[in-house]
């Protein structure tokens, strides 16, 4: 083949080709009048058919969370024709400013590509029902604009915000990480709204429809057979006693703090309070946006939830763990007495203690809380000549403390968990250079120092106690709709320690309410049930100390496990014991005994918030 | 001052004037795609078409610098130039907007532009000039690599800034690669496998087998090798009636995709070895292009299968239009050809356009302005565009094939190809020929660079042509 026959050639293809156009050209144009006609009276249109997300219950079926119908105001901008403004505005009750806004928004997203002139995107959000009926009487107004129905939350009850989460429209990275999501679709940003959004969510359905010029629908586009229909997510029933988790919050009012209580042969949590809370409506659709920067700038957080993310050293309710692993590793005995002249002295350092009857054995250690008898008890965990040197027995001590939940992220239900802190020997080779001995690091016996645990470890190690030795990861999800909870929440898990040394520590958290000579919390007992317990105070740097009280209950086949924290309450006696025990008697019995009635009403109306503030 | 009066004398104005009415006809377009007289308040969408007007005065004062430009430096410099665009297309990568998942714009204040309009005419005149070396031809390995690696090292750099579209234009150059002598097995090696990709999807594999099979045959024959092809059809037949006995699947039917496959081999061996003896290295080559399509449409149809997700799969076969989707991934094609078929013959009058009405849409000016040329001056405008295009491409093919040096010529192919891929992909994508490449129509695009790189591309070639009689290199 020649050179200048290819050239010839190559001028024959491109003839070719604008010849195969112009044919096209004059078909589509002259010759086939459905497209001329598809331009002058009808558009097709692509309706999202938005499911409702799954109704949330109580572990008793109570319905907590359900839907309501709001509407999104649609813009088609290449079908929008002139309308007046003014109108507009008053029929959907927006100002104008949000209208110029809303506008302006469309624009960007149409310069950045995100939506398009011939496809419906939203233009106003959530306009509620009775508004949007007015904007349907004069839809015939404004060409191009239509509603959409979806569906927003409700809140039944005004309690368990930070449980429940919220729901917002999806951003960008979720967006890409999930081909699912599109622009405008609604997601789980936090609580069991996020972590169960797979089955909340459901399944969008497309609708595809014929609309004339006025917006109105003439009906579906191939017979409907390209449609597909929305599917509702899936119910969630969820461990929570919502009249429980209410009365908490109750208790809890004009408090800082937080309370869990937990169910422990099953890990499942019964309430989950942090205080201050919120009402879970102020995070509905619009007023979201309105509430969300009041709720984030409060500076005692709201938002925060503590059950699972505020830190705090245990305290005194560290010392039954304590004496745990003083039993399991063999260097402590039930019956040895110690005695204490009201502080632990050791090489002119000293740790106080209360004055007492002394000296005392394991049982009444527990019930007096002496600091004396767990400062010996500490120092032979980490002296241990069996494990050669205190940086073995620290390293010991700390597995311990792991098998119970301890310095790591339990896995519930909830991703933002803290982990707390638990100290170990490369922490304190840092600190102190490898020079330190168990004597330096005695602070860690009584639960202070720089241990850090969080509410719901406290609650779970409450369980493992009440359990004699196990427990199952601390979650509120209960059951999902025809399908099964993560298998991880069926798992029993071991704390290392064998059942037969729980007797003595569980006869000591009795002793603690129930003894005649020298209980450190006989407010919290409750006519007819045999509850243990054991109060704690966990120091605090900035400011009054906080009250920390664990607690289950009944002692024989437990049912609940609770441990609440009073922050700048002082001593554990003196709110949370009272809060636990009332929280356990309104669990078991549903009511509260006639003689504990001024108890409730007294922890109800006090205000520690406003009382620090003046 | 001499060069420059003789300069201006050598110039191509038949290609001036199609250039200049080409530009003028695009901006009006550009004008009525971005202006509604009935609402000019509350939707006025900025001024795209002012914009453009300043790249159009941008892009005559260029033209006047190219004039002035001595064409030995486009030869000299090509490899420099070429050198820096690369480096443009790499720094993009870095510093660049994203528009669209591509990373393919610069951004200053309100102008955007696009390196890859300027390394097409830069990848233009440095393979203009390797071809143009000294004795080059496609059979010497050294100018074939050569050639190769200025080729690909553009392609490679676009694909890494998620710009597919671009990237694909460089398939344009096969056209001078064509014309310089390239075997045209190359290019019917990919049409093949084109037809083969698109048959994967539509049809099973036994009957691509078959077209495949009826087609070397076909081949063959009209290659006046009668004998060997009935051979080979003889012993295809026979070891496919024993191959049906053989061959069974999982459900005890007979395999016919095992059975045709075992004739094909049967047959290729018997022939092959024929070829062979008698030194027929043509039916070499036809078997060897028969097995790869075979191997390709299997592999294909694999990925196609197995390895693609639900969604690209749709994706696919959408673009491809293979698949109904009228207000998903096909919706801006339908919604063009509605505009473009509600033009009618003559059009709805300008600016009249109401399918185009708050056509703001970035895509509306830029990808699908050819929408706008349907709505509002119908077929005897789209049809006067297509066709000044194809003059256009002609005049183009008509100047390369009357430069004394090589150098001038292929860059004259390149040109051309380039503006035909643009012009068949744009317009194609618009009626619903061609799958939806995001590729700017040339000279009627909103957008500065394109508008800017297309002028250059232009007008290097018109400098080139005014030295027509003499050897540059
Ligand atoms: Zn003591």
């Amino acid at each position: 083949m020649g050179n200048s026959n290819r050239s010839i050639l190559i001028i024959l293809f491109f003839v070719l080709i604008g010849i195969i156009f112009i044919i096209r050209l004059f078909v589509l144009q002259v010759v086939d009048p459905s497209y001329k006609y598809s331009a002058e009276s009808n558009t097709q249109r692509k309706l999202t058919e938005y499911p409702s997300r799954g109704l949330i219950y109580d572990r008793f079926g109570k319905l907590l969370v359900s839907n309501q119908a709001v509407y999104d105001i649609m813009i088609v901008p290449r079908e929008v024709a002139p309308f007046d403004t003014t109108d507009f505005c008053n029929v959907l009750n927006i100002s104008r400013p949000e209208l110029d806004r809303a506008y302006e928004e469309m624009r960007r997203n149409m310069r950045s590509r995100r939506i398009s002139s011939f496809k419906p995107s939203v233009f106003i959000k959530q306009v509620p029902a009775d508004q949007y009926a007015l904007f349907q009487e004069k839809q015939y107004k404004f060409k191009g604009f239509f509603g959409q129905r979806r569906t927003v939350r409700k809140y039944e009850y005004p309690h368990a915000a930070h449980v429940f989460g919220y729901v917002a429209e999806v951003n960008e990275a979720t967006m890409q990480r999930d081909p699912y999501y599109a622009l405008g679709d609604y997601t789980g940003i936090s609580g069991i709204e996020n972590t169960y959004e797979r089955f909340l969510r459901g399944r969008k359905g497309a609708r595809y429809v014929m609309v004339d010029v006025h917006g109105r629908e003439k009906g579906s586009v191939r017979g409907g057979r390209i449609d597909t229909t929305a599917v509702a997510g899936k119910n969630i029933t969820l461990t929570l006693d919502i009249d429980l988790q209410a009365y908490g919050e109750e208790l809890m009012r004009n408090k800082t703090g937080s309370i869990v209580a937990i169910e422990p042969s099953t890990g499942e949590i019964l309430a989950m309070v942090s205080s201050p809370g919120y009402d879970p409506s102020l995070l509905i659709g619009r007023e979201r946006s309105r509430n969300f920067p009041v709720l984030s700038r409060d500076s005692l957080s709201p938002l925060l939830n503590r059950a699972i993310m505020s830190a705090y050293p245990p305290g005194s309710t560290f010392k039954m763990v304590m004496g745990l692993i003083g039993l399991q590793e063999n260097v402590l005995r039930t019956n040895t007495p110690y005695s204490c002249s009201g502080a632990y002295h050791a090489r002119g350092l000293s740790v106080g203690c209360r004055h007492h009857r002394s000296p005392v054995d394991l049982i009444p250690s527990l019930a007096v809380s002496c600091n004396t008898y767990y400062c010996i008890v500490f120092r032979n965990v980490l002296d241990n000549p069996a494990h050669g040197s205190p940086k073995a027995g620290i390293e010991k001590w700390r597995e311990y403390l792991n098998n119970f939940g301890f310095g790591k992220r339990l896995g519930s239900d909830f991703f933002n968990e803290s982990r707390g802190f638990v100290p170990g020997s490369g922490y304190y080779d840092r600190i102190y250079d490898g020079r330190w001995s168990s004597l330096t690091v005695i602070s860690l016996a009584i639960g202070q120092g720089e241990i850090l645990t969080t509410p719901i470890q406290m609650a779970n190690m409450t369980a493992a106690i009440a359990n004699k030795g196990h427990f199952y990861t601390p979650h509120v999800v209960k059951d999902i709709e025809n399908d099964t909870i993560p298998s991880r929440f069926e798992e029993r898990h071991h704390t290392g320690i064998d059942p037969i040394h729980f007797d003595p520590i569980i006869e000591g958290m009795e002793q603690a309410i129930w003894s005649e000579t020298g209980s450190t919390a006989r407010i919290a007992r409750i006519p007819g049930i045999s509850i243990s317990g054991k109060t704690g105070t966990a120091q605090n740097p900035h400011g009054e100390n906080h009250s920390i009280f664990v607690a289950f209950a009944p002692k024989e086949n437990p049912q609940i496990a609770i441990a609440v924290y009073v922050e700048n309450a002082g001593y554990g006696s003196t709110f949370a014991a009272p809060i636990a025990s009332l929280m356990v008697e309104k669990y078991l019995n549903r009511e509260i005994h006639a003689n504990r009635k001024w108890l409730e009403t007294r922890m109800l109306n006090i205000d520690l918030i406003n009382a620090t503030k003046h | 001052m001499r060069q420059n009066i003789s300069t201006l004398k050598g110039i191509d104005w038949f290609t001036v004037i199609l250039y200049l009415i080409l530009v003028g006809f695009g901006w009006l377009n550009i004008y009525a795609a971005n202006t509604d007289p009935e609402v000019p308040v509350f939707f006025d969408m900025g001024k795209e078409y002012l914009k453009q007007l300043v790249w159009i005065g941008f892009s005559m004062v260029t033209i006047g610098i190219i004039f002035l430009t001595d064409s030995k430096f486009f030869v000299e410099f090509s490899y420099i130039f070429y050198a820096f665009t690369a480096l443009l297309l790499i720094l993009v990568i870095f510093l660049g907007v994203e528009i669209n998942s591509a990373k393919a714009w610069f951004q200053v204040g309100g102008m955007r532009f696009q390196p890859v309009e300027l390394a097409k005419v830069a990848a233009a005149l440095a393979i203009a000039r390797a071809m143009s070396r000294f004795q080059f031809s496609f059979n010497k390995l050294e100018d074939i690599a050569r050639l190769a690696l200025l080729w690909v090292t553009p392609i490679l750099i676009i694909i890494l800034q998620n710009d597919t579209g671009s990237a694909l234009v460089y398939f344009a150059f096969f056209i001078p690669f064509f014309r310089e002598g390239m075997t045209p097995y190359i290019l019917l090696f990919g049409f093949i496998a084109i037809a083969v990709f698109i048959l994967t999807l539509i049809i099973p594999n036994y009957s691509i087998l078959l077209i495949l099979s009826a087609g070397l045959f076909l081949l063959m024959i009209l290659r006046k090798h009668l004998k060997e092809s009935l051979i080979g059809l003889a012993v295809a037949g026979v070891s496919y009636g024993i191959g049906t006995f053989i061959f069974k699947t999982e459900t005890g039917e007979t395999n016919y995709d095992m059975a045709l496959i075992t004739g094909m081999i049967a047959a290729s061996l018997t022939v092959g070895t024929i070829a062979l003896l008698r030194q027929f290295p043509k039916i070499g080559v036809y078997l060897l292009l028969f097995w790869s399509s075979v191997v390709f449409a299997y592999s294909t149809d694999y990925i196609f299968e197995e390895v693609l997700s639900d969604y690209q799969r749709s994706r696919i076969l959408v673009l491809m239009g293979l698949k109904e989707d009228p207000l998903g991934a096909g919706y801006n094609v339908n919604q063009s050809k509605i505009a473009i078929g509600s033009g009618g013959l003559t059009g709805k009058g300008f600016l009249q356009g109401t399918q185009t009405k708050f056509n703001f849409v970035p895509e509306q000016s830029t990808d699908f302005i050819f929408c706008t040329v349907g709505e509002e001056w119908g077929f005897l405008g789209t049809s006067t565009v297509v066709i000044l295009f194809v003059i256009l491409l002609m005049r183009l093919v008509f100047l390369a094939e009357r430069q004394h040096s090589d150098f001038s010529r292929v860059y004259g192919y390149s040109v051309a190809a380039i503006f035909f891929f643009h012009i068949a992909i744009n317009i194609g994508m618009t009626i619903g020929l061609a799958p939806v490449i995001g590729i700017p129509l040339p000279f009627f695009s909103y957008g500065g660079s394109s508008l800017w790189g297309f002028t250059i591309l232009l007008f290097i070639f018109l400098k080139l042509d005014t030295n027509r009689t003499q050897l540059i290199r």
